[in-house]
């Protein structure tokens, strides 16, 4: 069980600040985040991409400025659960008591949430009974190479992640189809050729111009039927079905949390960012209020002011004098 | 007159007529949002995200053809089809008078 003052959920920059920001007040933070990094969108969508709206840098490229962000927070040990949606928030006699989609708890005092739009979650192919088969035999990502050694083995997608498990999947499995909408992969280009190479080779079924059309078995996946661009169908036996077709966004379980929201985002009071659930704020896109812009500065903003009313939650006896790390520097914890 | 007339469906299938200004700039995404359509824009405009994923029904000729960032992006799409755009990337311009354009990113 992870004990902790305050329970970041999301590990954007908004998230990322939170910490320093409750650092300079003492204050302990645990960040949970869906995605394997932190960064949130930056690292997720356009690590490379310039970003020209952060005070102090004309330009500064999302990436470097997480990795900034990173540092900045480090003299106040933030600590991490990645790669884990969280999913229940439950109040107790000290605060809250946090599961994540693996089992992980958290038990904390304040819980922020710094979600940015969402949890990234794989974009799932339009089949009717794929949630039946989500783990028997339906796997959106690879965590385990090992688990696929000597199956029959259906990937999905064009990307740079159905290319490259293709390629390393084709070493260990018993058979590897590779089904593609276009003629073409958009990956790079590199990997399109080793997958056409193994594909002549045999090593590989390719199919291109193709999409998925059913699946079926029994308790566990059995087959997949697949449908070509001249409408002709095929069924192929697979032990797993692996569509890689990206991540997207999604409120998901922050809707069950009995919090007031409106079109997707939180609403909150704007002198301290706090939502209608006492001990709970929202801070960055995930929240809203009028006048709201979307922009990691207000993010920023909003981290300073949550945290000054986070440390009145936790000690409501104790007295907050504000003080400028101009002047005071920065305790390390 | 600069400005077209654009139909747009949502996701509950009802077709609505909008007057769209096309000396102003704007993409077919921020009109959308402008008309309080569910349209995330997570990106911001960059052809990074797809959550403004259309499916142009009617005047699919008059648009310019998509970019590498664009094409990379639908390409990931497990529902795209040919005639899917991303709104973000379409500049509203005289030639779209009379557009039929379907939301589609919810379909994901």
């Amino acid at each position: 069980m992870i004990q902790t003052d305050i329970c970041i959920i999301g590990a954007g920059p908004v998230g990322q600040f939170a910490v320093f920001e409750a650092g300079l007040l003492k204050l302990r933070c645990h960040l949970v985040d869906a995605l394997p990094q932190v960064g949130g969108q930056l690292s997720e969508i356009y690590p490379q991409k310039p970003i020209y709206d952060i005070p102090g840098y004309p330009t500064i490229k999302a990436q470097e400025l997480v990795d900034n962000l990173t540092e900045q927070i480090k003299p106040f040990n933030p600590t991490y659960t990645l790669g884990e949606r969280l999913d229940t928030v439950e109040k107790t006699a000290t605060g809250f008591n946090l599961k994540t989609s693996d089992g992980t708890e958290i038990d904390c005092k304040v819980v922020v949430i710094a979600g940015g739009l969402g949890c990234f979650e794989p974009r799932k192919p339009p089949l009717k009974e794929i949630a039946n088969f989500e783990g028997k035999g339906v796997s959106y990502m690879v965590k385990d190479p090992e688990l696929f050694r000597d199956k029959n083995v259906i990937l999905a997608g064009g990307g740079d992640s159905a290319l490259d498990w293709t390629i390393e999947l084709s070493k260990i499995a018993k058979k590897i189809t590779l089904v593609h909408r276009n003629e073409t992969f958009r990956g790079a280009p590199d990997s399109a050729e080793k997958v056409f190479e193994l594909a002549k080779e045999g090593k590989i079924n390719l199919l291109l111009k193709s999409n998925l059309e059913s699946i079926s078995g029994n308790g566990k996946l059995n087959s997949v039927k697949i449908k070509g661009a001249d409408k002709s169908e095929m069924e192929i036996e697979a032990d797993y079905l692996i569509p890689l077709f990206g991540l997207s966004p999604k409120l998901g379980p922050i809707a069950d949390w009995g919090l007031s929201i409106h079109k997707n985002q939180i609403e909150v009071n704007t002198t301290d960012y706090s939502t209608n659930v006492p001990g709970i704020y929202a801070i960055g896109d995930i929240n809203t209020y009028p006048g709201k812009l979307k922009l990691i500065l207000c993010g920023f903003h909003e981290a300073a002011l949550m945290a000054q009313s986070a440390f009145k939650h936790i000690y409501p006896d104790k007295h907050l004098s504000f003080k400028y790390t101009t002047v005071n520097g920065i305790e390390s914890f | 007159m600069s400005d077209i007339k654009i139909k747009v469906q949502d996701y509950s299938g009802d077709v609505q007529e909008l007057e769209a200004p096309t000396d102003m700039g704007l993409s077919l995404m921020e009109f959308l949002k402008a008309n309080e359509y569910p349209i995330l824009a997570t990106c911001g405009g960059m052809a990074l995200c797809a959550t403004c994923h259309v499916k142009v029904e009617e005047g699919m000729d008059s648009l310019n053809d998509p970019g590498d960032q664009e094409m990379d992006q639908l390409d990931l799409l497990p529902n795209a089809e040919f005639n899917s755009r991303l709104a973000c990337q379409l500049r509203l311009h005289p030639d779209m008078d009379g557009m039929l354009v379907r939301l589609a990113a919810d379909e994901e």
